[in-house]
């Protein structure tokens, strides 16, 4: 048997050992994560975005032809999914829309008991209001501070961004991306985002910082950014880490099998060890 | 079987003064608390809570569940005491403490579904229908679930005897070692499993009191927290239900309890210091929260340590019940600072906890001593077990 029959085999064998996995593995690799570009240097504050997704969701439609909202820093609320905010920055004033980033590995889905927080397979993380329980696990973990509970509803619901799932499943854009007048918003496959990002930093090296927030970040969103000032200067959080937020409790979640059945094992040795005499039983009945 | 319901009936009736310092202040707050809670189930949560955006977990989740469930540490560690290690000096508190964990659990466990925005789908993670195995909320959920049946097991000989049901009582006497084993593994992983819940918030939580040993720290300050609410109630108990057993044997307990507290606290701090120095926090500690965090695990956790030690060493049990108040006390601004207080620490708006959410979580606390009040006083808890049995 040569080297290369030897691989084929072993591979062959490798894999209808694997079963489900290796069936599954070419339906995952056609679906690819949809997400969006925020180009912060082509918006231009007109707040369209935030009318049109208050209109698709049906929540109260923001006054956007006065500026007034833009004097403060703004989050996203329970009433309103996105919000764009103004920085006043050494390259004059950036403006910045704020949502959901959709990560690849959500910690808000990882910290759901009731996978009320899904990951759909085209990349928007949706909630499910007939499985969620309120614990608001999500909002703490969040390393955006994303989610939002309705606190003064006697059945309340968590508010995010849903990156217009329902949109999307028509074959129609995010609202916000199809009401932008800029092009600042761009929506596709993240790998496509991706190369239209570099293609504009190559083409523009003086006129964004280079790097592309989203790509690695809490191990990579589906939101993502181009600015050109530094992140940290328009609201961004520059120090969550490339790690994706799951693997923080990987490890403890992995040892719990183990520590299930080892530890009445070792619990039952402990006490057959400590038997003194023959009677059985007999501490156990008093 | 009409007697035996006769004899519930006539156990239902109050006994004993009805006009007691302790009835006269938790009454009130108990109906205070019911109109509260009737409030917070028809406005929601923001109606009577200060819980914000920022701040989704407050008071209910930091004090009556996070801490509430280290207090209940004790039940685990008797059992495995008396039962794993077959030590006789602490059978005489088996029964009291294992009833005071079934009751922490079922009170301040329970306590997590008021804070719950949609409480009916807490059926959702145990049914089946939407298993979310990858939360470690999950996991401590089950777990939670799983050791109050645990505990019931436990406990269920000292209900047997008070019905004078002795079959039902042999059968579950037979379950109680495994009941046991089951309840400290349970334990073990939920006890950490508390504390693995905040490795989620990674980007939120002071960086002195996030760790990756987030669940290690919290498994092992569980076993102190418990030994410590064991001394203090036992110090109350005496008091308040008269004490049944003999003095001597109980201080003996004592300075077994203290010892234990003593040995564990020291691991804690040690382990403390290890994570401080290895992750370079001396520049931390220059400001408010270093000094904050200074006492907690200086004030709050090395001084008791040697309190404890000193006073074992010299027989001291005033100074043990001084040491366990410091030590419940640290338990409470560890768990409290992780959950609360240090928790989203950049923000502008600081969350503290509304006068309703105190009342209710009073109000959950005094319902749990009503109950265990109720119990002692007709189930033979507090009996040297054995005494019974051996009577019929």
């Amino acid at each position: 048997m040569d080297r290369k029959t030897f691989l084929q085999t072993t591979g062959a064998a490798l894999l209808s050992i694997a079963g489900g996995k290796a069936e599954a593995s070419p339906r995952e690799s056609t679906t690819e994560f949809c997400g969006v570009l925020t180009d912060t240097t082509r918006c231009i504050g007109c707040r369209a975005c935030e009318r049109a997704c208050a209109v698709a969701h049906g929540h109260a439609v923001p006054d956007i032809e006065t500026d007034e909202a833009l004097e403060t820093e703004r989050t996203p609320t329970d009433k309103q999914w996105t919000v764009v905010n103004r920085y006043d920055t050494d390259a004059g004033a950036v403006y910045v829309k704020k949502q959901c980033l959709h990560c690849w590995q959500p910690a808000c889905a990882a910290a759901c008991l009731t996978n009320a927080m899904e990951k759909t397979r085209k990349g928007p993380v949706v909630w499910n209001s007939d499985k969620c329980m309120g614990c608001r696990f999500c909002m703490v973990s969040c390393p955006f501070d994303i989610p939002k509970f309705e606190y003064d509803e006697w059945n309340p619901s968590i508010q995010k961004c849903n990156m217009c799932w329902e949109r999307l499943e028509r074959g129609e854009q995010p609202a916000c991306v199809a009401a932008c007048p800029t092009d600042a918003l761009m929506f596709g496959r993240k790998r496509e985002l991706m190369e239209v990002a570099r293609v504009r930093i190559y083409n523009h090296p003086d006129r964004y910082v280079h790097h592309i927030y989203g790509e690695h970040e809490v191990g990579g969103t589906g939101w993502l950014y181009l600015a050109a000032v530094p992140f940290e200067q328009i609201g961004f959080r520059t120090d969550l880490g490339t790690t994706p937020y799951p693997e923080y409790t990987r490890d403890f979640l992995y040892t719990v099998p183990v520590a299930l059945f080892g530890l009445p094992a070792l619990l039952y040795g402990l006490n057959q060890l400590t038997e003194r005499s023959s009677e059985p039983g007999d501490e156990a009945t008093s | 079987m009409t007697g035996m319901v006769r004899f519930v009936l006539s156990e239902m009736k109050p006994r004993g003064k009805m006009w007691t310092p302790f009835n006269i202040i938790s009454v009130p707050i108990m109906l205070l608390g019911v109109g509260i809670l009737y409030v917070r189930f028809t406005e929601g949560l923001g109606a009577v809570t200060n819980l914000s955006q920022e701040f989704p977990w407050g008071f209910w989740i930091g004090f009556d569940v996070v801490t509430g469930v280290a207090f209940a540490g004790g039940a685990y560690i008797i059992t495995f005491v008396v039962y794993v290690m077959r030590v006789d000096k602490y059978h005489a508190i088996v029964r009291a403490t294992v009833l005071n964990g079934l009751l922490a659990y079922v009170f301040y466990a329970g306590a997590l579904v008021l804070d719950l925005g949609r409480p009916w789908n807490i059926i959702n993670p145990i049914i089946g229908n939407s298993f979310g195995y990858n939360s470690v909320l999950f996991l401590v959920a089950w777990h939670f679930l799983l050791y109050m049946l645990a505990e019931a097991v436990e406990f269920s000989p000292v209900f047997a005897e008070w019905l004078g049901m002795w079959r039902f009582r042999r059968i579950m006497n037979g379950l109680t070692l495994g009941a046991v084993i089951f309840g400290i593994t349970l334990s073990t992983l939920h006890q950490s499993g508390l504390g693995a819940l905040f490795l989620l918030a990674k980007a939120k939580i002071h960086p002195l009191w996030y760790s990756e040993f987030i669940p290690i720290l919290f498994f092992a300050s569980s076993i102190f927290a418990g030994l410590s609410m064991i001394i203090i109630e036992g110090t109350i108990s005496d008091r308040v239900f008269n004490d049944r057993e003999e003095q001597g044997a109980h201080d003996e307990i004592v300075f077994g309890l203290a010892k234990g507290a003593a040995i564990s606290m020291f691991v804690y701090y040690f382990f403390k210091t290890l994570i401080f120095v290895h992750e370079h926090h001396w520049a931390l500690i220059t400001d408010g929260w270093g000094a904050w965090y200074l006492f907690e695990v200086l004030g709050l956790v090395l001084v008791p340590c040697a309190m404890f030690a000193h006073g074992v060493r010299h027989r001291r049990l005033g100074i043990i019940r001084i040491a366990a108040v410091l030590a419940l006390l640290g338990i409470v601004a560890n768990r409290l600072n992780i959950s609360v207080i240090a928790f989203n620490w950049r923000a502008a708006v600081h969350y503290y906890p509304s006068w309703q959410e105190i009342v209710v979580t009073m109000m959950v606390i005094s319902a749990e001593i009503w109950v265990f009040r109720w119990v002692v006083t007709r189930m033979p808890v507090f009996d040297t077990p054995g005494q019974r049995s051996a009577a019929t």
